[in-house]
């Protein structure tokens, strides 16, 4: 009986294996041949039957995206989108999150509401009235214009889930800066925000993402190929006359490095991130 | 002793009135943001509906709704809404089993902690990838000579290589598997989390009780997850019925309109026959469907605490 039930339990073991075996296969198949496409010179790039690594694998299309200073430029424009967006989202977040979790005041509700309910506003609804008013403001093919289209979708959900965060520190904290003569400034950035570490890396880092991911806005929103980010840029890659496979490869590897080496340091604070959207709230 | 009372009295209504006024200077960068970015936006996008041409258009006319009528009558406006509905519902009864199988392979005591570590960094690949990465990747991958339709010959499935993406009879199906393949992730990172949360106890009881492996699901597991379930569904659905970017790169709408969605049919308005105002009364309908499955959720969510 307990032998049967041993074997049993390893056949049960290796059939998940297999299947998770499998399962692997189909989550990382496509990453696989953009790395190994990335290596091939491009004539190789659609072979009868395919080749894995061929003699002439290289780095050359690394190597043309690192002479291209235009390329280099679309790196240049996300990072610094990106960061900025993130930078702006924690600020504006943590103050409003702070009011939010420690005050009562008159509108509290309407404002909760209000962020809650913008959250599932279409980007594709906001796109032709911003075209507008960014073109009114003499924001269009802006860093500006595009680095605030970003944080209207970043900041409803830092806030909810900064508030979340300060929600669950204890109130007696603020009792004893208080009673050290300490202002509601003191208490936010001296004890609340350097508690906070974890939540607001989570936030800091879906910013970050979003921003670096976000596509309908720095199409429809820039003109310029300076203005360009990583998600445009290898779209126009795409629409060239010529086909530079294994460059585009390059390019999506190059530009999928920031978030999975944020995903390898950052892991915990990456899926805290978010589960708690969905499960929390 | 008076003054002290005094003073005293003062200093409070001093710190009542900064007690009062500090959230709103708190909230204030949020309101202006909010009002600029949601609010103004909201409102303009409406207004555009009841015109004729804006933005072009210096002094648009205002026309009731007569651009509402040319949408509801437009057939391409009908097939957006036919495929989009085809898209979502395909992805997020996917996204659900296959994140619903991947997070139970991860949650299985039959494998070592190490194990389900390594898989779930594999399992999680896909979502680390900018949709643009995705579009271009697949269409490496579903390119007529590319390594897919190697396979398909290979093993004898069809004579000559489908052109997946350009082929009107395959093109909608290939977009939601690359949909499919992008968004299941979230699903099953947020499944795992509902998974570790199943008391334990109720798993003992349901095997004291000799419960097989599919009833104990169907009895322990499920009802444990429903109101995650529900929740996440509603969200992919919000989600999914907005994707632009990746039907945009992989097939732009087409061939002819066996792939247009709504949000390809409201770029296309915009940004191709520059018809902002038909533009606009298109994004308006995306936006109601938006804010009332975001009501749904909300509910949802509210029952599911209380």
């Amino acid at each position: 009986m307990i032998v049967q039930s041993k074997a049993g339990k390893r056949l049960k073991k290796s059939s998940l294996i297999i299947g998770a075996m499998m399962g692997s296969i189909f989550a990382a198949f496509p990453a696989f041949w953009m790395l190994i496409s990335s290596l091939k010179p491009n004539g190789e790039m659609f072979l009868f039957p395919p080749s894995i690594l061929s003699e002439n694998s290289s780095f050359a299309a690394y190597q043309s995206i690192f002479d291209s200073p235009e390329k280099i430029r679309y790196f240049v424009n996300s990072y610094l989108i990106a960061f900025s967006v993130a930078s702006l989202t924690l600020l504006i977040a943590i103050l409003a999150a702070y009011a939010l979790s420690r005050y009562q005041f008159a509108g509290k509700r309407l404002l909760n509401t209000v962020i809650v309910t913008l959250q599932s506003i279409p980007a594709i609804t906001l796109m032709i009235p911003y075209f507008a008013l960014i073109v009114k403001f003499g924001l269009f093919d802006t860093y500006q214009g595009l680095i605030l289209s970003h944080v209207v979708f970043t900041l409803p959900y830092a806030i909810i889930m900064l508030t979340g965060y300060f929600n669950t520190l204890p109130r007696e904290l603020d009792e004893a800066v208080k009673i050290d003569a300490g202002g509601s400034m003191t208490l936010l950035w001296r004890i609340l925000v350097p508690i906070s570490t974890p939540g607001i890396i989570s936030v800091g880092i879906y910013s970050f993402m979003i921003s670096w991911n976000e596509f309908l806005f720095a199409l429809t929103l820039t003109k310029s190929n300076s203005m360009r980010t990583v998600p445009i840029g290898i779209q126009l890659l795409m629409g060239q006359h010529s086909y530079e496979w294994n460059e585009m490869m390059a390019m999506s590897i190059l530009g999928t490095l920031p978030i999975a080496i944020l995903f390898l340091f950052f892991q915990r604070y990456f899926i805290g991130g978010l589960t708690s959207g969905a499960v929390k709230t | 002793m008076k003054k002290t009372e005094k003073s005293l009295s003062q200093i409070s209504s001093r710190k009542s009135f900064l007690d009062k006024t500090e959230p709103y200077l708190w909230v204030s960068p949020t309101i202006v943001l909010l009002i600029m970015l949601m609010v103004v936006p909201v409102y303009l996008v409406f207004s555009y509906t009841f015109k004729d041409n804006v933005i072009l258009n210096q002094n648009p006319l205002f026309i009731g709704f007569r651009n509402y009528q040319t949408i509801i009558s437009d057939p391409n406006f009908l097939i957006a809404i036919k495929n989009t509905s085809i898209f979502t519902g395909g992805s997020v009864v996917s996204h659900l089993l296959i994140g619903l199988l991947f997070a139970s392979i991860l949650n299985s005591e039959l494998l070592s902690s190490l194990t389900k570590a390594v898989f779930r960094v594999i399992f999680i690949l896909p979502w680390l990838f900018t949709v643009a990465v995705i579009a271009i990747v697949c269409r490496m991958l579903l390119n007529p000579y590319g390594v897919i339709n190697y396979f398909v010959t290979v093993l004898n499935l069809s004579d000559d290589p489908i052109p997946f993406l350009s082929n009107e009879s395959t093109a909608l199906l290939s977009v939601t598997f690359i949909n499919i393949w992008a968004g299941y992730p979230f699903y099953m990172i947020s499944l795992l989390a509902g998974l570790q949360s199943v008391p334990k106890d109720l798993y003992e009881a349901a095997i004291v009780d000799g419960a097989a492996i599919f009833q104990r699901f169907r009895n322990v597991t499920l009802p444990h997850l429903k109101p995650l379930i529900i929740g996440m569904s509603i969200l992919d659905v919000i989600w999914t019925s907005q994707q632009f970017a990746i039907i945009w790169m992989t097939t732009g709408g087409g061939p002819l309109v066996a792939t247009e969605m709504l949000g390809t049919y409201t770029y296309k308005l915009a940004f191709s026959s520059f018809q902002f105002s038909l533009a606009a009364t298109s994004a308006v309908f995306l936006f109601f469907i938006s804010i009332l499955l975001a009501f749904v959720y909300n509910y949802s969510q509210r029952d599911h605490k209380s």
